[in-house]
């Protein structure tokens, strides 16, 4: 399953807060705090003064120190020479911007993000079509089988990442493996002993398939959730201007549920794009370094060759190509918390 | 639709099977036990001995034994590994619940400036790309002397649930009605006891889901994890499960038995939760 497909309802801000206009807020009077004296500012405040900031401050400050100056650490170190003998001395050497120009001029770097991106690209596309179509499937279904295919999505879904890696190694198994067994059975030759992490590509297919298994459930039960908040009316009308099923789709349900996939999306494309357990566990970036997207290829390059200015830069420059990704869905996020 | 087409030959309510019925069962069927294998696979091959595991034609039926489980268990350190879990997913969900019901409060119930700012930074900590800060943190922990250390992590871990924690509770805290809080303050009880006594029982709920979405977050971390603590005796389940396949070859079946201990407490929570988790995506992203 995907790392962070469980945070679910990361993406639902639950409802919006604070936003009622304070009529009946501002009578409050300001019991329980000390009354400070504020300044006649034009906008006006609820009790408190220094109270939020007393109360948020603890957050904040939790915040700063471990993952803000990690994140500035991450960068101050990606201008840095920090290799055996450095980290060993602790002596850290200034470099400016050498290990971003070996990065870009090295053909393996390159590599890795071309791997990188078609990895996401695939598996977000195959979850985001297999998830849509299972989630129009639970809706069309009956109760009985609804509930069936409901509870084997979950389960799916709610196996931890470490112990799906385990037991996809263990399906796919080169001598005892179940699949090599499904293969043969099928009738297909050369599945006596096939090692399906040969190379890196298949290493990667195999990810793939893992990732995509726990990730569907995610977007094919929300999918279907929010099928049952399009009204019924709607595919009335639809069925009753003659609509085929392809064109329902196209003209009734995709528009309503056009914030749904384009939210999923791009939460599916982070998600993808910084997986480190599924890659890493699944055999350790290997065979021969093949099967290393960014995050694994920036571990790697830290600690196992002890490059660990180089590694930073590598993790500030997949750090970049998230946050193009994020913005998009920030975007999306603050367009909905403005609309509802 | 099924009142069109009932005849007077047919007076059972539900519509006769038609193809296209049949075929939708059988893909959902074929799709749930598609999704399930592993799940399954991973529990049977558990209780399967050892001469029915190793072999070319996968054995469906067989004697459940528990040996696998006392291979399992019996590794070195392993109630050193269970205690370091436990430790590091306790303290940091403890940790962001109380630190997170004070910000969510006063992002959601009061006005001052930069609240809006800083609920775009509780929206962008969310998304913080863990898995490639791994780096900065193995420095930053090397330079204080803090590799291998449970503390650390624990409070890693409890940063990396604290944004989500805040955001769930401050729609929690927003859901409920100022005018409950108002009557108790007219009532008499100062805001702190109008907080105490009228919102936060309100909260159960919310406070449940965070904290086990957050035990499942710690419990499954493992970028961080494996950076910075190497040291056998600083390790979590995750690392155990991880290094297990390695340690003891093609044991598959105490393998199996490991990730079954391994996932059954997030299994369990899971589908405890399975309401509020489709439910609360569907509450913000899609509308009504």
């Amino acid at each position: 399953m995907t790392v962070d497909s469980q945070g679910a309802p990361t993406a639902a801000p639950q409802d919006a807060s604070g936003r009622a206009p304070g009529t009946s807020k501002t009578l409050l009077p300001p019991s329980g705090s000390k009354p400070v004296p504020r300044p006649a500012r034009g906008r006006r405040s609820l009790p408190g003064g220094a109270l939020p900031y007393l109360l948020i401050a603890p957050a904040i400050l939790s915040m700063a120190v471990l993952l803000l100056y990690p994140l500035v650490r991450n960068v101050i170190l990606s201008f840095q020479q920090v290799n055996r003998k450095e980290f060993i001395t602790r002596r850290p050497e200034w470099i400016g911007v050498d290990n971003y120009t070996q990065l870009l001029g090295d053909a393996d770097f390159w590599t890795v993000v071309v791997r990188s991106v078609a990895f996401t690209a695939a598996n977000v596309v195959l979850i985001m079509g297999i998830g849509t179509l299972i989630g129009l499937l639970l809706n069309r279904l009956g109760k009985a089988m609804r509930l069936v295919l409901s509870l084997a999505l979950m389960m799916a879904w709610a196996m931890p990442i470490v112990a799906s890696v385990t037991v996809f190694r263990w399906l796919f198994d080169e001598q005892f493996g179940v699949v090599n067994w499904l293969m043969r059975t099928l009738g297909f030759a050369g599945y006596d002993q096939h090692n399906w992490f040969e190379s890196g590509f298949s290493t990667l297919v195999i990810v793939t398939v893992l990732v995509v298994w726990g990730s569907v459930p995610f977007v094919a039960l929300n999918m279907y959730a929010g099928l049952t908040t399009v009204g019924s009316e709607l595919y009335e009308a639809a069925r009753m201007d003659g609509a085929n099923g392809w064109r329902t789709f196209w003209s009734v349900v995709f528009p309503n549920l056009k914030p749904f996939f384009m939210i999923t999306t791009f939460l599916e494309i982070i998600w993808v794009f910084k997986a480190f357990a599924q890659v890493y566990a699944m055999n350790l970036g290997g065979p021969d370094r093949g099967s290393e997207t960014l995050p694994v290829y920036a571990y790697i390059e830290g600690q196992g060759q002890a490059h660990y200015g180089l590694a930073a830069a590598i993790s500030v420059l997949t750090i970049v190509m998230l946050i193009a990704a994020m913005s998009f869905y920030f975007r999306l996020i603050l367009k909905q918390e403005e609309e509802q | 639709m099924s009142t069109h087409s009932q005849t007077p030959q047919v007076l059972r309510r539900r519509k006769p099977l038609r193809p296209g019925g049949i075929a939708k069962n059988l893909t959902a069927t074929v799709l749930a036990v598609l999704f399930v294998f592993p799940v399954y696979w991973m529990f049977s091959s558990s209780l399967k001995p050892q001469s029915e595991i190793m072999t070319k034609d996968p054995v469906f039926l067989f004697t459940p034994t528990t040996g696998n489980y006392t291979t399992a268990t019996g590794v070195d350190l392993f109630w050193t590994y269970v205690r370091n879990s436990l430790t590091v997913t306790a303290g940091a969900v403890l940790l962001a619940l109380v630190v997170a019901l004070a910000a969510s409060f006063a992002l959601a119930r009061m006005r001052f400036r930069g609240r809006k700012g800083l609920v775009l930074v509780v929206m962008m900590a969310q998304m913080a790309p863990w898995e490639v800060m791994v780096i900065a943190m193995y420095m930053i922990a090397r330079d204080n002397d803090m590799l291998n250390s449970i503390p650390l992590l624990t409070l890693i871990y409890f940063v990396m649930v604290l944004p989500f924690t805040i955001w769930t509770l401050r729609g929690f805290i927003a859901a409920v009605p100022v005018e409950l809080e108002e009557a108790a303050q007219i009532d008499g009880c100062t805001r702190g006891q109008a907080f105490r006594k009228v919102i936060f029982p309100l909260l159960a709920p919310g406070l449940m889901s965070t904290s086990l979405f957050g035990f499942i977050t710690a419990w499954n971390e493992f970028a961080m994890i494996l950076m910075l603590n190497k040291e056998k005796e600083s390790q979590t389940l995750t690392l155990w499960l991880t290094q297990f396949q390695t340690a003891f070859g093609s044991d598959w079946g105490a393998t199996m038995a490991a990730s079954t201990l391994f996932a059954l407490p997030v299994l369990v929570v899971f589908l405890f939760l399975q309401r509020r988790a489709v439910g609360g995506m569907t509450a913000g992203a899609v509308k009504g």
